[in-house]
């Protein structure tokens, strides 16, 4: 039932599933200046289905649900939406037709309750008053509907944890009516259990007749939950099909265009001298009495839940976060340091939050590439721009970053080739341990696979990034990319080391089962 | 996805510097066309000009850098009123003596010292603005403060340190030395040997200042910090970038920049120790600052661009009054430009989100 290479798709896959068609996008153009973003791009959307989007960053998904959301208008084509045309203005007029957009970055006021969030701009009112009752009635309700009847209303959504936040979001949805809801990434910080969870709910919203369009780079997930799916590459929409029908490795072929080979990179690599040496390490909550070591030549990987104390512990090492007691070891500097020394020390970090954390992208790639080190850029305390040109030029000719020049801002590159910015910092300033916070986060199958093969030649060492093997210390919440690209994966629990093994030791399923607070008969092996 | 938007906005710098020099010049021709007889242009208005707007730029150096780190410090007006009144008071500084025939005489340490006490005066001058501007950074540091909320504060106490130093009165300097000079006109000048200075040494303080300022900002590794910090702190802080450190040494450039803007101020008035010039100055130096480009969220902004800033500002004021415009609508014409400044900014920058 698939059809790649082919843009008349609404006709081949439409007996399959006997719905009405809910939303339809056709022959949708898009340019910005001489940049085609969609060409002729078709998407058919029925009621009571999950339709899942997929594509490359800058294949042209967002571009397309800005277009559905009112915030852009097509140069070309048309929208119908339950038969009629449709053309919203505006956001705001897309949102009163019945489109909800759940994104990355969740829209929520922070300071406001519950259900003040959720019946945000549509409070129950009389002569200008909030009728609080009902407010609390209609919340209520739409929770309920949800299975989350056991949110407290009135707590500030700050304090409740992001999985959270999203179904507040997703409540929203529910009580405007919506018949279309969209959901932007919504596992990217998301941990397992509420993924299980946002999965319960998007099935509940499926079932109530609404029509879902899932945008996710998680293939494993859209195999899971989608009824169909649609790919775009290169603002084409290059083929849909049935979800159930279709390989993984045939999705993934249609939105690169060419065979995926050797996703995850494995030649046999060469384990050092011990590098980094923690022991007993317990920050102000967490981690909590962890021990590792990591040689170098070596990927050693940490799983576990949002909230495990992966980031903390990752944190406490790298001097960002306070240590309670414990030692920490990096070659020959014992105890704790800051930033600023460890990258003296040759410790580099990347965080698993490019915008708020890892990157400066108001900032030239140039000025984030060599801001750990700008010692040898300039005599004294003088730096070139030259040189530092110069520098940064080599790493973007040798990670291939896209771009026009060193000095063009990071905002204008994309996700993948951010995260290879903040990768580069670390090769530019020859670190011998490299800690990585969810690496591949938020970025497409292209750049992911670019991104583990960086890190395992980083890990075997060569010419081109420093001769001598380096040593990755990596925190994922995905689990294939643990198991594929790591030796040994260790496994947080409330901020303990819980398990940590050899990869062979492991399989997903075992992961997550430690992850849980399982017994499995893995025990701590240095 | 590139488009073309995204485009223009990296080769920006040089676009917004020409950008910047077009504005100031359609300010500059219309009121060169509009206020009679030529009068705008003549070589005297050029020169008030460039004295008035010398004071304000020098300021805008510093907060041009503390701008860039994503601070704020609404204390300068304070700070350029302390150090001026710290120069009028050492200038001024005497004591009565009993001669050995009894008769009690004022005794004028300027007198005594002719060379060196206008020396002394504008080391201590600048080194009172710089110790105000490490307070702020330090107190913003340490107590972990908002810069706005510690600036308004600071507004308040240097400035109340100034009138008291004055006694709240205006200190009249015995003498004129060389410090009163400072700013005085110099092609339109009588003295020949004035003459050769062709712009006031003040103006030439600035340029000096300036360059020194570019420099510090653009190429050494402070200057790159105070990007990074203003930028992303925290990724400035991952980066092992001493974030304190930066901003501490940045509020006191801004103190120190501000104490030689005080200088400055000093002889524009005619040597004066006046507590109370220089009031709501931190208005127009941060207006300055912003019409050239920076950014009150940080990251951005350049010295040049601040400089014609502060001679846009100037030649407002100066143009407006000529015109016989009543000050509520030279105040207002400001207001309008500075908002009319951001808002180009951003429509050339826009975001394609």
């Amino acid at each position: 039932m698939v059809s790649p290479e082919s843009s008349q798709m609404p006709k081949s896959s439409s007996t399959t599933i006997d719905r009405p068609t809910r939303l339809s996008m056709e022959g949708i153009c898009k340019r910005f200046g001489a940049t085609v973003a969609l060409e002729d791009v078709h998407l058919e959307v029925r009621s009571g289905e999950v339709h899942a989007l997929v594509g490359e960053n800058g294949a042209g998904k967002s571009t397309l649900m800005r277009i559905l959301s009112g915030a852009t208008s097509p140069d070309r084509g048309s929208i119908r939406l339950d038969g009629r045309i449709f053309a919203p203005a505006h956001p705001l007029d897309a949102r009163r037709h019945g489109i909800a957009m759940i994104y990355q970055e969740l829209s929520l006021a922070p300071h406001l309750s519950v259900m003040e969030n959720i019946l945000l701009g549509m409070e129950p009112c009389r002569a200008g008053f909030i009728r609080w009752n009902q407010m609390r009635r209609r919340a209520q309700e739409a929770l309920s509907e949800l299975g989350l009847g056991d949110l407290p209303l009135e707590s500030p959504v700050r304090a409740l944890p992001p999985g959270l936040q999203q179904m507040v979001e997703i409540a929203r949805a529910l009580v405007t009516q919506a018949k279309v809801v969209v959901l932007d990434e919504p596992t990217s910080s998301l941990a397992q259990d509420d993924v299980a969870k946002l999965f319960r709910l998007v099935r509940r919203l499926r079932d109530r007749g609404l029509s879902v369009i899932y945008i996710s780079h998680f293939l494993e997930e859209v195999k899971e939950i989608s009824d169909r799916f649609t790919v775009l590459r290169d603002g084409h929409s290059v083929g849909t099909g049935l979800t159930a029908a279709t390989p993984i490795n045939q999705i993934v072929q249609m939105m690169v265009g060419r065979e995926v080979t050797e996703l995850y990179p494995r030649r046999a690599r060469v384990r050092g001298e011990v590098i980094l040496e923690v022991k007993t390490l317990s920050g102000s909550d967490k981690p909590k009495d962890v021990s590792l070591s990591l040689h170098r030549g070596e990927i050693l990987g940490i799983a576990g839940l949002i909230g495990s104390g992966r980031t903390e512990l990752l944190q406490a090492i790298f001097g960002l976060a306070p240590v309670r007691s414990g030692q920490i070891r990096v070659g020959s500097f014992h105890g704790w340091s800051d930033p600023g020394k460890r990258w003296r020390q040759g410790v580099g970090y990347v965080s698993e939050d490019r915008k708020r954390e890892g990157l400066a992208v108001g900032l030239s790639i140039s000025a984030n590439i060599t801001l750990p080190r700008l010692e040898h850029l300039g005599p004294l305390w003088f730096v070139l721009p030259k040189r530092e040109r110069h520098a940064a030029r080599h790493w973007i000719d040798t990670l291939g970053i896209k771009c026009e020049r060193p000095t063009q801002p990071v905002w204008t590159l994309s996700g993948g080739n951010q995260q290879k910015v903040a990768l580069s910092r670390l090769l530019y300033a020859d670190v011998d341990v490299l800690i990585l916070d969810e690496p591949t986060r938020g970025i497409d199958v292209g750049s992911k696979a670019q991104i583990y093969h960086l890190i395992a030649q980083a890990a075997e060492g060569s010419p081109e990034y420093g001769a001598r093997p380096k040593a990755i210390l990596m925190v994922s919440s995905y689990l294939p990319e643990l198991l594929g690209l790591c030796d040994r994966i260790g496994v947080m629990y409330r901020g303990q080391l819980v398990a940590c093994a050899p990869v062979d030791d492991w399989t997903e399923h075992k992961l997550m089962l430690a992850a849980t607070g399982q017994n499995i008969g893995i025990v701590n092996q240095q | 996805m590139v488009d073309l938007h995204r485009k223009e906005r990296w080769d920006a710098s040089f676009l917004s510097t020409l950008g910047r020099f077009t504005a100031l010049a359609v300010v500059f021709l219309f009121f060169a066309i509009l206020v009679e007889g030529g009068k705008f242009y003549s070589p005297r208005n050029l020169e008030n000009i460039l004295r008035q707007s010398a004071v304000y730029a020098t300021a805008s150096l510093g907060m041009t850098m503390v701008i860039i780190a994503a601070g704020i410090d609404l204390s300068i007006g304070s700070i350029i009123a302390l150090s001026l009144v710290t120069v009028a008071w050492i200038l001024d500084y005497h004591y009565v003596a009993q001669t050995a025939d009894g008769q009690t005489v004022t005794v004028y340490l300027v007198r005594q010292y002719p060379v060196l006490l206008p020396w002394m005066a504008l080391l201590v001058g600048i080194a009172v603005g710089t110790i105000a501007g490490f307070v702020n950074g330090v107190t913003i540091v340490w107590l972990r403060l908002v810069p706005f909320i510690v600036t308004l504060g600071t507004m308040g106490i240097f400035r109340g340190l100034a009138k008291g130093l004055a006694n709240e009165k205006d200190i009249y300097p015995h003498e004129d030395t060389w410090l009163t000079q400072l700013m005085d006109p110099t092609l339109t000048s009588q003295d020949v040997h004035w003459r050769m200075w062709i712009l006031p040494p003040g103006v030439w303080i600035l340029i000096a200042a300036a360059v020194f300022a570019a420099v510090l900002l653009r190429y050494t590794r402070l200057g790159r910090y105070m990007y990074a910090v203003g930028s992303n702190e925290e990724t400035a802080r991952l980066c092992g970038v001493p974030v304190g450190r930066v901003k501490v040494v940045t509020y006191t450039l801004a103190g120190f920049f501000g104490g030689l803007a005080g200088l400055m101020q000093f002889s524009f008035i005619g040597g004066i120790g006046q507590p109370t010039s220089a009031v709501a100055y931190e208005l127009f130096v941060i207006a300055a600052v912003v019409i050239g480009g920076g950014s009150l969220m940080g990251g951005q902004g350049s010295i040049l661009g601040s400089v014609i800033g502060a001679l846009i500002i100037t030649i407002l004021y100066m143009g407006g009054q000529q015109m016989g415009w009543p000050k509520w609508v030279q105040e207002a014409v400001i207001g309008v430009i500075i908002i009319a400044a951001v808002v180009i900014d951003r429509l050339r920058q826009q975001k394609v989100t």
